[in-house]
């Protein structure tokens, strides 16, 4: 009975969230007045943050018999992944009440999928993060088609659930290979299998262990939305309600950078120079379509899934420069790049009103006229992403690719940086649009924005911090930095 | 013992290939479902045999009890054309021959294979257990001890998409003529009832009228 209540107590701010989320879901069926329920939900995230930083210790704890892991990198991203939801939840009320989907569900659902990334992030065995991943697909799939009247929101869930279920077995089939190797699925002890039983199972070369590794890595892949596994990207975003792509395109990717440093950086470490070459490819891949490609969207939504795939790309660079640098370096590109996912398509949500999404180009004419303020967010926002110096942006791509230089990966390197310089171009296109060209002349476009005050506040907060931390990322850095190195040393 | 044992099993096995083979043979769509709930049951009889008690009940309680006879309701309700569903059959056999073909060349090769030095078709009896052994006390415990988080988080998986399928499916019916029987039970004699004050009028009717201007 005593190591069961220990147990409890490890995985406290995964209760506290599972327990609100079905708080919230009754409260729904009894109340009509919504804000409740979106302070609840609020304040489930700040308690589960409460309690995330009470119950941190530098040591790494486990917990369901070695299933469970808290040690300072699931600390450190499960706080990023409140604060990400929380702004996400103050950006997207608005919206959603405009769009009758302000509902106790959406909350139970969004809450359900953070209590998936936060079993992610603190999974220690295979069959733990399969069911976390599954938790949080399901209910990413489901709030892709809350919108249900919409046919564009349908038939994105459907491209999503048919090709996410297709990628989480091909995950599972590749776990079960490296299981059938190695006889574990405890994380640690498959590391240990692999590193002590190299020899006899030929080494490296053993084909059961590559195929193994290549589903698993092919699903990972997918989850991220790295090339050639990103079809459904672009879809995906478009065609989902503005508020749940911000949410797919934000938090859920710490909690895939959790998973493949758990899978790929400790279980299969021994096998480091087999995953580089395949992510190596990846990356370089993404880069390529993910800045070409979206030069030709009109759609800002789909531009910016573009942008995503790019982004994935470089911070597959930092990973697979297979130290621990570079998994800081990554972890730190992570940070940066859903802050500015979270600004951009916070943006979007500010443009747009009732029956009107405001997810074109076009919309963005001329805002400098309508709103100097929100035209210098965006401009942050756009600047940052492009890489721009002294954004948060620059620093990111420049400590991945230092560390993926230092691994010896140069030609990838300069290559990274020529696709970025094709990438800045659609993104300071935005900032031409907005600054020089004249406002589209049409409907409801020229009244002042209808959206509350928090959302402007945080909003502007959130354009600032990718400034701020531009300037000052020391603190940023460091914080990534010794989160890995406490996890993985 | 050993014999008889084996008898079941042949039997079993016989049964369940036999069934099988209807399954996807027979042209009533009825049958067909019949026939696999057949090859449930015997499947779950050489599931016995191997000792593993708790997954034959499930499955005779899960997919006989409940999964095929949903699916017998679906199959009923739904007016299947067989015909429809096999044309192209011979088109497609030569492919799917050959792909079926190649999947049981893998599988002898695996099994009877000089790297396997067919040891799956060699290896003994599974371990015998002693009498008081219970397969379903050894899969509980397990299941609440060492796989607890993953267990509870099935669960958790099985809420959301319990969730998940009532917010995209429920609507609240505008047409909907269901009662509410709080409404009903609270519902008070002046909703339903209104008393008009009327001036005490009488009206004489068209026929005695026509008899009245008769009569003068």
């Amino acid at each position: 009975m005593q190591t069961i209540q220990i147990d409890l107590l490890t995985a406290l701010p995964e209760l506290i969230v599972l327990f609100m989320a079905m708080l919230i879901l009754l409260t729904g069926l009894f109340t009509k007045n919504n804000i409740a329920i979106y302070v609840l939900a609020q304040l489930t995230l700040l308690a589960a943050a409460f309690f995330t930083v009470g119950t941190h210790t530098p040591a790494v704890g486990y917990a369901f018999t070695g299933m469970f892991v808290d040690d300072t990198l699931s600390d450190v991203l499960k706080l990023m992944i409140y604060l990400g939801t929380a702004m996400m939840f103050v950006y997207t009320r608005h919206y959603m009440q405009l769009r009758g989907m302000f509902r106790g569900e959406y909350y139970a659902l969004v809450l359900f999928a953070v209590l998936g990334m936060m079993i992610m992030v603190s999974g220690q065995s295979m069959l733990t993060i399969y069911m976390g991943l599954e938790l949080l697909s399901l209910c990413l799939y489901s709030l892709v088609a809350l919108d249900r009247d919409n046919a564009k929101s349908s038939e994105a869930a459907m491209k999503y659930f048919v090709l996410g279920a297709l990628a989480s077995g091909m995950m599972l089939y590749g776990m079960s290979m490296i299981y059938g190797m190695t006889g574990s699925l405890n994380i640690s002890e498959i590391s240990s299998a692999l590193q002590g039983a190299l020899s006899d199972l030929q080494g490296p070369k053993n084909p059961m262990l590559i195929l193994g590794l290549v589903f698993i890595v092919a699903g990972l892949a997918f989850k991220f939305g790295a090339v050639p596994f990103q079809m459904w990207v672009p879809d995906v975003y478009q065609g989902a309600p503005t508020a749940i792509t911000m949410l797919i395109g934000s938090v859920p990717k710490f909690a895939a950078f959790a998973i493949t440093i758990r899978l790929l950086a400790q279980g299969l470490q021994p096998l480091t120079g087999e995953w580089q070459n395949m992510l190596l490819i990846m990356a370089v891949l993404s880069i390529a379509i993910g800045n070409v490609t979206a030069i030709a969207q009109s759609n800002l939504k789909r531009m910016l899934a573009y942008s995503t795939i790019s982004h994935i790309g470089f911070l597959l660079f930092g990973l697979m420069s297979g130290n621990l640098n570079g998994y800081a370096s990554s972890m730190f590109y992570m940070t940066a790049y859903v802050l500015m996912t979270l600004a951009g398509f916070g943006m979007i949500l500010l443009l747009s009103r009732k029956r009107f999404e405001a997810d074109t180009l076009d919309d963005l004419k001329g805002l400098n006229q309508r709103s100097k303020l929100a035209a210098f967010m965006m401009l942050i926002t756009m600047f940052s992403m492009a890489g721009v110096p002294p954004t948060i942006g620059f620093w990111a791509k420049f400590t991945v690719l230092q560390a993926a230089w230092q691994a010896g990966f140069g030609w990838a390197v300069v290559f990274a940086v020529l696709m970025a310089a094709v990438g800045a171009f659609y993104y300071l296109r935005i900032v031409k649009l907005m600054y020089f060209d004249a406002p589209k002349q049409t409907g409801a476009f020229n009244t002042p924005f209808d959206a509350p005050m928090d959302m402007q506040i945080v909003l502007s907060i959130n354009a600032l911090a990718l400034l701020a931390f531009g300037l000052l990322p020391q603190t940023l850095m460091s914080i990534c930095g010794a989160a890995i190195v406490r996890s993985l040393q | 013992m050993m014999i008889f044992t084996d008898f079941v099993f042949y039997t079993l096995a016989a049964i369940l290939l036999f069934a099988s083979i209807r399954v996807i043979t027979t042209r009533n769509p009825v049958h067909a479902a019949l026939h696999l709930v057949l090859a449930f049951f015997t499947a779950a009889g050489i599931w016995l045999l191997l000792e593993a008690e708790f997954l034959a009940i499930a499955l005779v309680l899960v997919y006989v009890g409940a999964v095929m006879v949903l699916f017998l309701f679906v199959v009923m309700m739904l007016d299947i054309n067989i015909d429809k569903l096999r044309e192209g059959f011979w088109e497609y056999l030569p492919m799917a021959g050959t792909i079926g073909l190649l999947m049981a060349v893998e599988m002898v090769m695996v099994l009877a294979g000089k790297s396997t030095g067919g040891k799956y078709f060699s290896a003994g009896r599974a371990l015998v257990h002693s009498a008081d052994y219970s397969n379903t006390t050894e899969l509980g415990r397990v299941l609440y001890t060492d796989y607890l988080l993953p267990f509870e988080l099935a669960s958790v998986v099985l809420l959301v998409a319990i969730v998940a399928a009532i917010v995209l499916t429920l609507r609240d019916r505008k047409e909907s003529k269901s009662m509410n029987p709080a409404d009903q039970v609270l519902v008070k004699k002046a909703d339903r009832l209104r008393i008009v004050k009327m001036d005490a009028v009488v009206e004489v009717a068209p026929v005695e009228m026509q008899n009245l201007e008769e009569k003068s």
